[in-house]
């Protein structure tokens, strides 16, 4: 048997194998479909201070092998998930992240104070980089010192591990991802979703209530790996790959490329065991190609490519 | 499971809040995934389709108004499932009623008979049973292919011993491709075409207005064009009727984790956007914020 357990700095987990944030709902929604006892984490929805109301539909369009979202972070809010949810989900051997949301780095940080009190959590990852919140887009995932301020903010009330979920809607994600490292981020998390749209051909309207949403599924996943392959040469922190996974070997791309671990999103949609599909497999994998320990291959293609 | 709470509820919607419901569904975990369903009828007329699938698990538990998830390629494209409501149980099978108007449905219809298709379900809140039996007459309008949940409703109901009315509407004749199947099966039905070539000219709005004055106590249930339900919305509060809708949307999974199937939903007097795949489909006549309604 293969050792797949994978410490992201002193987050410690049993195996590479996330569910990502706002694909997995609050958890309870998968319990019919999988054990959550066997996955490496799961991230929960994004959580306001408050209730939030999200935005309008159409919130969903589907484009060619993926998804575009505009949800808007509609969520219950830091107290109601403290008080109905987290008792439900907190005693799952596996390790629950909770996401960070905030309009500004106040709130990011009264978020996770609140959450502080609590037991249960492993970590948190700071939603910085969604793109449905803000007009065209914006999100402090693009600008090295809006990252630099929420980290910080966070860093500064939290006890737990703290992973930055970056944006891939920059022209250089090694810049934002150095900021992160250097406010004390634990780890990184990318990519979030690309910024895009689809328009309806009959009626001459965006597809979407909000024009813009959130680009997600297998179309994004090349872009992405490149990014964590980018990352993961620029820094000392550990690196966690997310984008259209949806395979076994789309997650071994990652690892190889650097990622300690992975997030399966929008394939939980699709499959919503996928995740443990994968884990299997992974097994299955390292079984036959004699990987002993997960932690021998991550980051392996660098040691024979140069430059870039 | 029809105890356990944020489940065939009445038609007055109780102060259910999202966190209530996933409660619920650890207390229930009724959803199932079957991914060998086998498909052991094909039948096709015109540009609709019915399939019939081998699931006991899914069978057993489904209810009229209850809707499935279905993957319609094993490739990443279409990438999601879709969402059909459940036309039928028979013993151990479900069947669905679609009409082919995209490639999620194009690409079901070339689906042949012995082929299994991965499926999730039953999911959603059901038609609320209890208020139809309650009722002296049932009336079922449904528009199109909206009739095919309907269908479901009426056989579950009419076994119970209540009286069932139905009203059907369509652009023209063909858009009625249930009716046939309804008038077999022994419901009174009064349909409606736009253009006249079958039933009443107009629409079925307009006959249902006329006509349900005459029913006496009854309860509504309704599933088509928004267009249309709203229109019956309107009648129904005229005439003080209890009525439930099925309503319709883009889905992401079906099961309340993506939060992309969202209408304007009053309750307790509040509005907010509440998930149509958990919450509903099925809404009470009185939670429902039509598009021109919303504040």
């Amino acid at each position: 048997m293969s050792d797949l357990s994978i410490d992201l700095g002193s987050l410690k987990l049993k195996n590479p194998i996330i569910a990502a944030s706002g694909t997995f709902g609050y958890g309870v929604e998968f319990t019919s479909f999988l054990d959550l006892n066997k996955l490496g984490g799961f991230v929960v929805k994004g959580l306001y201070y408050e209730p939030r109301e999200g935005n309008p539909p159409p919130r969903l369009v589907e484009t060619a092998s993926g998804l575009i979202n505009a949800i808007g972070l509609q969520g219950i809010g830091v107290k109601n998930f403290s008080e109905k949810i987290l008792p439900q989900i907190r005693d799952f051997d596996t390790a629950l992240i909770v996401n960070v949301c905030g309009d500004d780095e106040n709130e990011y940080a009264r978020v996770a104070g609140y959450l502080e009190k609590k037991e249960g959590i492993s970590a948190y990852e700071l939603n910085i980089s969604c793109p449905n919140i803000k007009k065209d887009g914006r999100n402090p995932a693009q600008d090295p010192e809006d990252t630099y301020r929420v980290v910080r903010s966070v860093k500064q009330v939290s006890s737990r591990p703290v992973i930055a979920k970056l944006s891939p809607n920059v022209t250089d994600i090694t810049v934002i991802a150095q900021s992160a490292q250097e406010a004390g981020a634990d780890a990184v998390s990318l990519v979030n979703t690309f910024l895009a749209m689809a328009v309806d051909v009959e009626t001459v309207k965006p597809k979407l209530a909000n024009v813009f949403g959130g680009l997600s599924g297998p179309a994004i996943k090349p872009i992405a790996l490149r990014m964590v392959y980018q990352a993961f040469r620029r820094l000392q922190i550990p690196v966690v790959g997310i984008g259209g996974i949806m395979t076994a070997e789309d997650a071994l791309e990652f690892f190889y490329a650097g990622a300690r671990a992975v997030q399966i999103g929008t394939a939980n949609f699709v499959q919503p065991d996928i995740t443990l599909q994968i884990l299997d497999d992974l097994v299955l994998h390292c079984r036959r190609s004699g990987i002993s320990r997960i932690e021998d291959i991550i980051g392996k293609i660098h040691a024979d490519s140069s430059g870039q | 499971m029809s105890n356990s709470p944020g489940y065939c509820q009445s038609f007055l919607l109780p102060a259910v809040h999202d966190f209530d419901i996933l409660v619920s569904r650890i207390q229930t975990g009724i959803m199932v995934k079957d991914p060998y369903a086998r498909i052991i009828r094909v039948e096709k007329e015109n540009s609709y389709c019915l399939l019939s699938l081998f699931s006991p698990s899914i069978a057993g538990q489904a209810k009229p108004g209850q809707f499935i998830m279905i993957r319609v390629s094993s490739l990443s494209h279409p990438l999601l499932r879709r969402p059909f409501s459940l036309h039928a149980v028979d013993k151990d099978c479900v069947e669905v009623f679609f009409q082919k108007q995209g490639l999620g449905t194009e690409l079901l219809s070339e689906k042949k008979e012995k082929e299994t298709l991965d499926i999730l379900g039953p999911l959603g809140r059901s038609f609320s049973l209890e208020s139809g039996m309650k009722a002296k007459t049932a009336v079922l309008v449904g528009g199109g292919r909206g009739m095919a949940p309907l269908y479901f409703l009426g056989k579950r109901l009419a076994e119970s011993g209540t009286d069932i009315k139905m009203f059907y509407g369509g652009k023209t004749s063909s858009d009625l491709p249930l009716r046939v199947k309804c008038e077999n099966n022994g419901f009174d039905i009064s349909c409606s075409t736009d253009d006249g070539s079958f039933g009443f000219k107009g629409l079925i709005s307009t006959l249902f207005s006329r006509e349900i004055k005459k029913t006496g106590p009854a309860m509504v249930f309704s599933c088509g064009p928004e267009a249309m339900m709203r229109e019956i919305a309107r009648v129904c509060r005229e005439e003080e009727i209890p009525a439930e809708f099925s309503l319709e949307s883009i889905m992401g999974c079906g099961f309340g984790a993506c939060w992309g199937c969202v209408k304007r939903i009053r309750r307790n007097n509040k509005e907010e956007w509440v998930k149509i795949c958990e919450d509903g489909p099925i809404f009470p006549l009185d939670s429902i914020l039509w598009d021109e309604e919303q504040s």
